[in-house]
């Protein structure tokens, strides 16, 4: 995929002597500029979180494509990282959040343990196997821990799916089966 | 008495901090029953991230059950690992080779240090300064790196087995460790200027959360809770395993029993464990990195228990065995559980902004408290 | 003091205390009527001086249940390991949590998994599962169909 040319701004600009003038469609600009400035709700449960954590200092900084401000309340947050294991008694917490945000909100599953159980898997009798279970998630990323460059990876995937327009059912339909 | 959220007869107000929080360091619950801003009780509620691990490891065998137990304290994976490795060689009865003793001592040490640096850049951003929390990841990455080099893995390696370590030290390993002594030693008078010294840090600190000596041991606290109240409780100079009785360092004790105590032992620990690594580093011996062992290992019938100090206080392994290739029981003695019963106690009386600053020189990681 | 000097000041406390042999610290047997009395004891007496209790666990032996403690001095640095052993159709046990704070977490922890009734407890109920489940879950037949893969 060839990143750099999606990171352009979508339309023709026109320069004309004091200015210029802009082509584009409203919903390509309103994409563009969502996908720039999700800003993620601090939801750290286990060991990913420290991962996310990374993500956010110095050395992988995320706040370079815009999600530098993460909120600590879900009604002003657009993104939640479900970093870490989801058990039986976090699950009606994490509806609850999932339900306190406001629209257009994504959701990331970060980790093992919140795609599927991860290393939990097997004979435990309170964990939830796979935060998919409790909210639709949006890009799941494998790892136990990932590294902080998967999940910025993943953080621009998710910028990519916004871009492009689509709701989540037609990019079921319009995957890799026909491409 | 479960209250319920709302207001009770007198007036006080019952609120909920947590699970999801920014300063909670993880899914911790409490409730809070305040007469204005005064708190009247804190009541923890616990299991939002109980895994199961204990009955999880009733079906895992001897060398299966230890990447579990890193995720549980994930800050101090490596100490967690080494005391069930060193469980299973004392029941079995191995004998571990010098370089492997010498290499898990030293990754033990800087685990401690990039714990104690984590710990250090949270607590200074619940009290609301930003900057430091930049600053000790700078630290912790330079530590993970020279770690991924040999272990493979950034935060959960699973680099310590029953009678050594997996895989032997990368080449470049000393002298990336050598590099970051010389580095670090550098880095105190900076947390003092950005932190230690600052007005406002030392009045939100000194008074507060104070935990004398003989509720620090009716609590059952350890670690640098219970010695910044006075205990002498550092299992490496009590019970000494692996190497460390033939080392050179000082127990860091403190008798003031506030929250600036416990910071002060918590940045002088650090110290300690750089002193230790630059006792080991130029002198580990060559040799086998591995003891020789069967590939499936069975414990005798019996009851062992092994202590070690991670990063929090101690930590105890209990493994019951029947015999078999799995074992009956285990139970994990965490620090985190005892530590946190003595929250209670430090903070009645006291205001919202105290319970933070008492809450951050804990030093908890949830994951470690429910298992 | 020794392994040998405590089992010694042990019978002294109380003749009806059993040993078992091996094992690193001394190992004491003795059943629930007397736990009272004897924690009593170890806790003030001028040569043992326990205050220091650093695990409180259960394990389900199937036909029964034990009930482990292990003591610590601050003072004199030994270390035993105290085994009761109580029913298993009724399983109920005196709290030690107004001698050492720390038990009163640990013993509704051993509540919570595995049913056991400390009386006297100052506020015994459910700490790590949610308050509405159903079942004991560490011991031995705890029956959970969906997620149990039992290898």
């Amino acid at each position: 995929m060839d990143v750099t040319a999606k990171n352009n701004f979508p339309g023709q600009i026109h320069e004309t002597p004091g200015g210029g003038i802009m082509l584009s469609k409203l919903d390509d600009v309103i994409n563009w500029a969502r996908s720039n400035s999700l800003w993620p709700l601090t939801f750290a449960t286990s060991c990913c979180g420290i991962e996310m954590m990374s993500v956010a200092s110095a050395k992988y900084d995320f706040s370079r494509f815009g999600f530098e401000v993460a909120r600590a309340t879900p009604r002003q947050a657009d993104v939640i990282i479900i970093a870490g294991t989801i058990v039986n008694k976090m699950a009606p917490v994490l509806r609850r959040l999932y339900d306190q945000m406001a629209d257009p909100k994504y959701v990331i599953a970060m980790g093992a343990c919140a795609i599927s159980g991860g290393p939990f898997f097997y004979n435990t009798y309170s964990v939830v196997k796979g935060a998919d279970h409790v909210v639709p998630v949006d890009v799941y990323i494998p790892g136990c821990p990932p590294r902080p460059e998967a999940l910025l990876h993943a953080l621009i995937t998710l910028q990519e799916k916004i871009k492009s327009g689509l709701t989540r059912e037609q990019i079921k339909e319009t995957s890799y089966l026909n491409p | 008495m479960v209250e319920e959220i709302g207001t009770t007869a007198e007036g006080d107000l019952i609120i909920n901090v947590g699970p999801q929080h920014p300063a909670t360091h993880g899914v911790l619950h409490l409730v809070l029953t305040l007469s204005g801003e005064t708190i009247k009780k804190v009541e923890p509620h616990l299991g939002y991230i109980h895994r199961s691990i204990e009955k999880m490891c009733e079906s895992l065998t001897y060398r299966q059950f230890i990447y579990v137990t890193s995720r549980m304290d994930y800050l101090s994976s490596h100490i967690n690992n080494h005391a069930c490795a060193l469980t299973v060689e004392k029941a079995m009865q191995i004998e571990v080779p010098q370089r492997a003793q010498y290499i898990r001592v030293i990754m033990d040490e800087l685990t401690r240090i990039a714990s104690h640096e984590l710990w250090w850049g949270a607590m200074a951003m619940d009290l609301g300064a930003f900057t430091p929390f930049f600053h000790a990841f700078r630290e912790r990455e330079t530590i993970t790196d020279i770690m991924e080099k040999t272990c493979g893995a950034r935060l959960t390696m699973n680099y310590m087995v029953p009678g050594g370590v997996m895989v032997d030290l990368h080449p470049d390993f000393q002298k990336d460790v050598k590099s970051f002594i010389q580095l670090y030693k550098s880095k105190f008078e900076e947390y003092n200027e950005l932190v230690t010294g600052n007005i406002i840090f030392q009045n939100r600190m000194k008074g507060i959360g104070v935990l004398s000596k003989e509720d620090a041991i009716s609590y059952g606290c350890s670690g640098p809770v219970a010695r910044a109240s006075g205990v002498n409780c550092d299992i490496r100079k009590l019970y000494p395993y692996e190497i460390y009785s033939q080392l050179e360092f000082d127990e860091v004790l403190d008798t003031a029993g506030d929250s600036f105590a416990r910071y002060m032992v918590r940045l002088k620990e650090m110290q300690q464990s750089i002193r230790i690594v630059e006792q080991l580093i130029d002198y580990i011996p060559e040799g086998e990195f591995q003891a020789k062992t069967k590939a499936v290992l069975k414990l005798p019938k019996g009851e062992f228990y092994q202590r070690v100090e991670t990063a929090r206080g101690e930590l105890g392994v209990y493994i019951v065995s029947e015999g078999g290739t799995t074992p009956y029981r285990i139970k994990f003695r965490s620090p985190g559980f005892s530590n946190l019963s003595a929250l209670e106690h430090m903070v009645k009386g006291l205001k919202i902004g105290d319970l933070v600053a008492a809450m951050g020189t804990l030093d908890l990681v949830i994951p470690d408290i429910d298992r | 003091m020794t392994n040998e000097e405590l089992k010694i000041k042990f019978t002294e406390l109380l003749p009806t205390a059993s040993f078992e042999e091996g094992g690193e610290w001394v190992n004491v047997f003795i059943s629930p009527q007397e736990l009272k009395s004897f924690v009593l004891q170890i806790k003030k007496n001028e040569d043992l001086l326990f205050d220091y209790l650093f695990c409180l666990t259960c394990v389900d032996w199937k036909t029964h249940f034990n009930v482990v403690y292990h003591f610590s001095s601050t003072t004199y640095r030994h270390n035993f390991v105290l085994k009761v052993k109580i029913d298993r159709a009724n399983p109920e046990i005196e709290t030690v949590s107004d001698l050492w704070r720390t038990a009163e977490m640990l013993e509704r922890e051993v509540y919570d998994l595995f049913g056991v009734k400390f009386l006297h407890h100052p506020d015994l109920r459910r700490l790590i599962m949610p308050d509405n489940w159903e079942g004991w879950p560490l011991r031995k037949d705890y029956e959970d169909v969906i997620n149990m893969i039992k290898l």
